[in-house]
């Protein structure tokens, strides 16, 4: 059995981390190096004097082969790390009876990318580079907190009885209510269209990865728990 | 011989030591790609990061 779950939770990683990737590149990577364009300084978007205005181009991937097959080897991390999380997940809710599938898989990531992607964006939107922040450890506590409580949050609504999804609505919003470390001041130098655009196109690539590693995760589960029942009947 | 796992609705029951082992495993991965803030970690990761909106820096 854990070879099962390894297996599936590597083959689903690699390959939603391969469509993630590309999808970073075609959609989300061009707009962060335009980004640090602004970043370090090569474009000035909001001028000491004069209008607020900066060309719209993003520049090209260029040939730092380094840096983006250190992007795609990070995107197989983080998805054979969130594949290890659903499929364990997955298995809890298959020991209360419910069948691994790759349309049980679907909703899954869906619900992964709710909770991992668009809870914590609702108060951490995603950053350009060179967005100024608050400190980063309060961040990344909060941001874990988010998912922890949306996680556990969207299982109550799916699993629970009674009283138990109401909680589970109550457990999602907490973390907004309580509120994400910010600043009290803005130092945006970047066009707001960009981060805009940004942000949103962020979350576009991880819910495309988020899908693909949901039904990913259930079909190789399920054919290798298939496999293995075949091999010890 | 295979008309009863065709009918019937599959199960597959993992060990509770496997889902232990697959979260531990989930949660090393994620703080390697995502959090860890050595620099060596955070300038490999740092695209990724920022197009995963993971807390960078």
């Amino acid at each position: 059995m854990f070879r099962t779950v390894l297996t599936s939770a590597v083959f689903a990683g690699l390959g939603a981390g391969l469509c993630a990737a590309l999808f970073q590149f075609q959609f989300v990577i061009p707009l962060l190096l335009e980004g640090e364009l602004y970043e370090t300084g090569a474009r000035v978007h909001f001028a000491v004097e004069g209008s607020t205005q900066s060309l719209s181009q993003t520049p090209p991937l260029g040939t730092d082969w380094a840096r983006h097959g250190m992007t795609v080897a990070f995107n197989f991390v983080s998805y054979t790390g969130f594949a290890f999380l659903l499929l364990a997940g997955m298995s809890l809710a298959a020991l209360r009876g419910h069948p691994i599938t790759p349309r049980s898989g679907l909703v899954w990531g869906l619900c992964g990318f709710l909770a991992v992607q668009l809870a914590p964006a609702f108060g951490l939107p995603p950053e350009l580079p060179g967005t100024i922040a608050a400190e980063v450890v309060p961040r990344q506590i909060w941001w874990a907190g988010t998912i922890l409580a949306s996680g556990a949050g969207i299982a109550l609504i799916a699993f629970g009885n009674s009283l138990l999804p109401l909680a589970g609505a109550v457990l999602i919003a907490v973390p907004h209510l309580v509120g994400a470390p910010v600043l009290d001041t803005y130092f945006g130098i970047a066009p707001p269209e960009l981060s805009a655009l940004f942000a949103t196109r962020s979350l576009g690539a991880a819910a495309v990865g988020w899908t693909i590693l949901g039904y990913l995760a259930g079909f190789f589960h399920s054919r290798l728990a298939e496999e293995g029942d075949a091999a010890t009947a | 011989m295979t008309t009863q796992t065709q009918t019937l609705p599959r199960v597959q029951s993992t060990s509770p030591a496997a889902i232990v082992f697959a979260v531990i495993a989930g949660v090393l991965l994620i703080g390697a790609s995502g959090l860890a803030q050595a620099s060596i970690m955070h300038d490999a990761a740092h695209d990724q990061r920022h197009a995963m909106a993971f807390p960078c820096h």
